[in-house]
């Protein structure tokens, strides 16, 4: 991106998404380099976490930016630029999912029999604040890997909603699906990563029981 | 009377509150009479919790510097062409 500056008193308040968006969209560079410098890290996050993959996340995170810079125009301001980048990336996350011969797992569409009761097997209490018994970069590992447990329709749609923290309604129209099936996926996602971040935080000493 | 796989059903709504009062407090009843099902709903909304302030990490240097790299090449490209 080029160098130019953008136009900020020192300690002065960091212009708001619109504003940058509307010089972005004017053709100011620096703008459209700052919303790149506050969104990069979420998008590649997200990507890697739906695709699970470092070189499908790097070539989402480049083409959601560049797709996002060509169709400025097409941006409407409806909705927050971020949310309709988020959707960019997913869109491109989803593409690339489903071109990956090798992973025979991934249909968003496939059919999640919705009556099917979830299944619960952990139930013990966790250690009080167990974020603070792991270093940060320990904590995303343990978080990265039990989400690469779930199937890629879990993942998405947990990704969306309590990642990104998309309305239930918005993760349903980025993602295709009806409310109903976003709300049962989501269902399983949380109990499923419940159980598995249970296996690890739960307090020493208490029992584990069957359930349900 | 709610049993525990209709509290299960309920609980992501239940968490996001995105139930009816009514039965809200059918299920609140319940946790409170369950000790199994106040854990599971405890755990899952510290679940939710953990994941939610998490920060995502710095992007790789080399992957921040390969998307300016390929953003300035092809949106000044964009810029010129208008």
């Amino acid at each position: 991106m080029p160098s130019q500056e953008i136009d900020r008193e020192p300690g002065g308040p960091s212009p708001t998404e619109a504003a940058l968006v509307e010089r972005a969209r004017q053709g100011d560079l620096a703008a459209f380099s700052e919303l790149v410098s506050r969104y990069e890290r979420k998008i590649y996050r997200m990507a890697r976490n739906i695709t699970q993959n470092d070189e499908d996340a790097e070539d989402i995170l480049q083409d959601s930016f560049l797709k996002a810079f060509q169709h400025l125009d097409s941006f409407q301001g409806q909705s927050k630029f971020y949310t309709w980048l988020v959707r960019i990336a997913v869109n491109e996350s989803l593409m690339r999912l489903r071109k990956r011969k090798s992973d025979r797992t991934v249909s968003l569409d496939e059919n999640i029999e919705t009556d099917e009761e979830p299944i619960v097997r952990e139930i013990a209490v966790w250690d009080d604040n167990p974020e603070l018994r792991y270093t940060q970069a320990e904590m995303r590992e343990i978080l990265d890997k039990a989400i690469a447990g779930l199937k890629p329709i879990f993942r998405a749609v947990f990704v969306l909603r309590d990642v990104e923290e998309m309305s239930t309604e918005e993760t349903a129209e980025t993602l295709g699906l009806s409310v109903a099936a976003v709300k049962s996926r989501l269902l399983r996602a949380r109990l499923q990563l419940r159980e598995k971040l249970t296996r690890i935080f739960k307090r020493k000493g208490d029992q584990i029981l069957g359930y349900v | 009377m709610v049993t525990c796989k209709d509290f299960l059903r309920e609980l992501s709504d239940f968490l996001d509150e995105n139930v009816d009062p009514a039965v809200r407090e059918d299920l609140e009843r319940h946790i409170s009479e369950c000790p199994n099902c106040w854990v599971i709903c405890d755990t899952t909304k510290k679940t939710i919790q953990v994941y939610k302030g998490m920060d995502p990490e710095p992007l790789p240097e080399k992957v921040h510097d390969r998307l300016v790299q390929i953003l300035e090449q092809r949106c000044g490209k964009h810029e010129s062409s208008q």
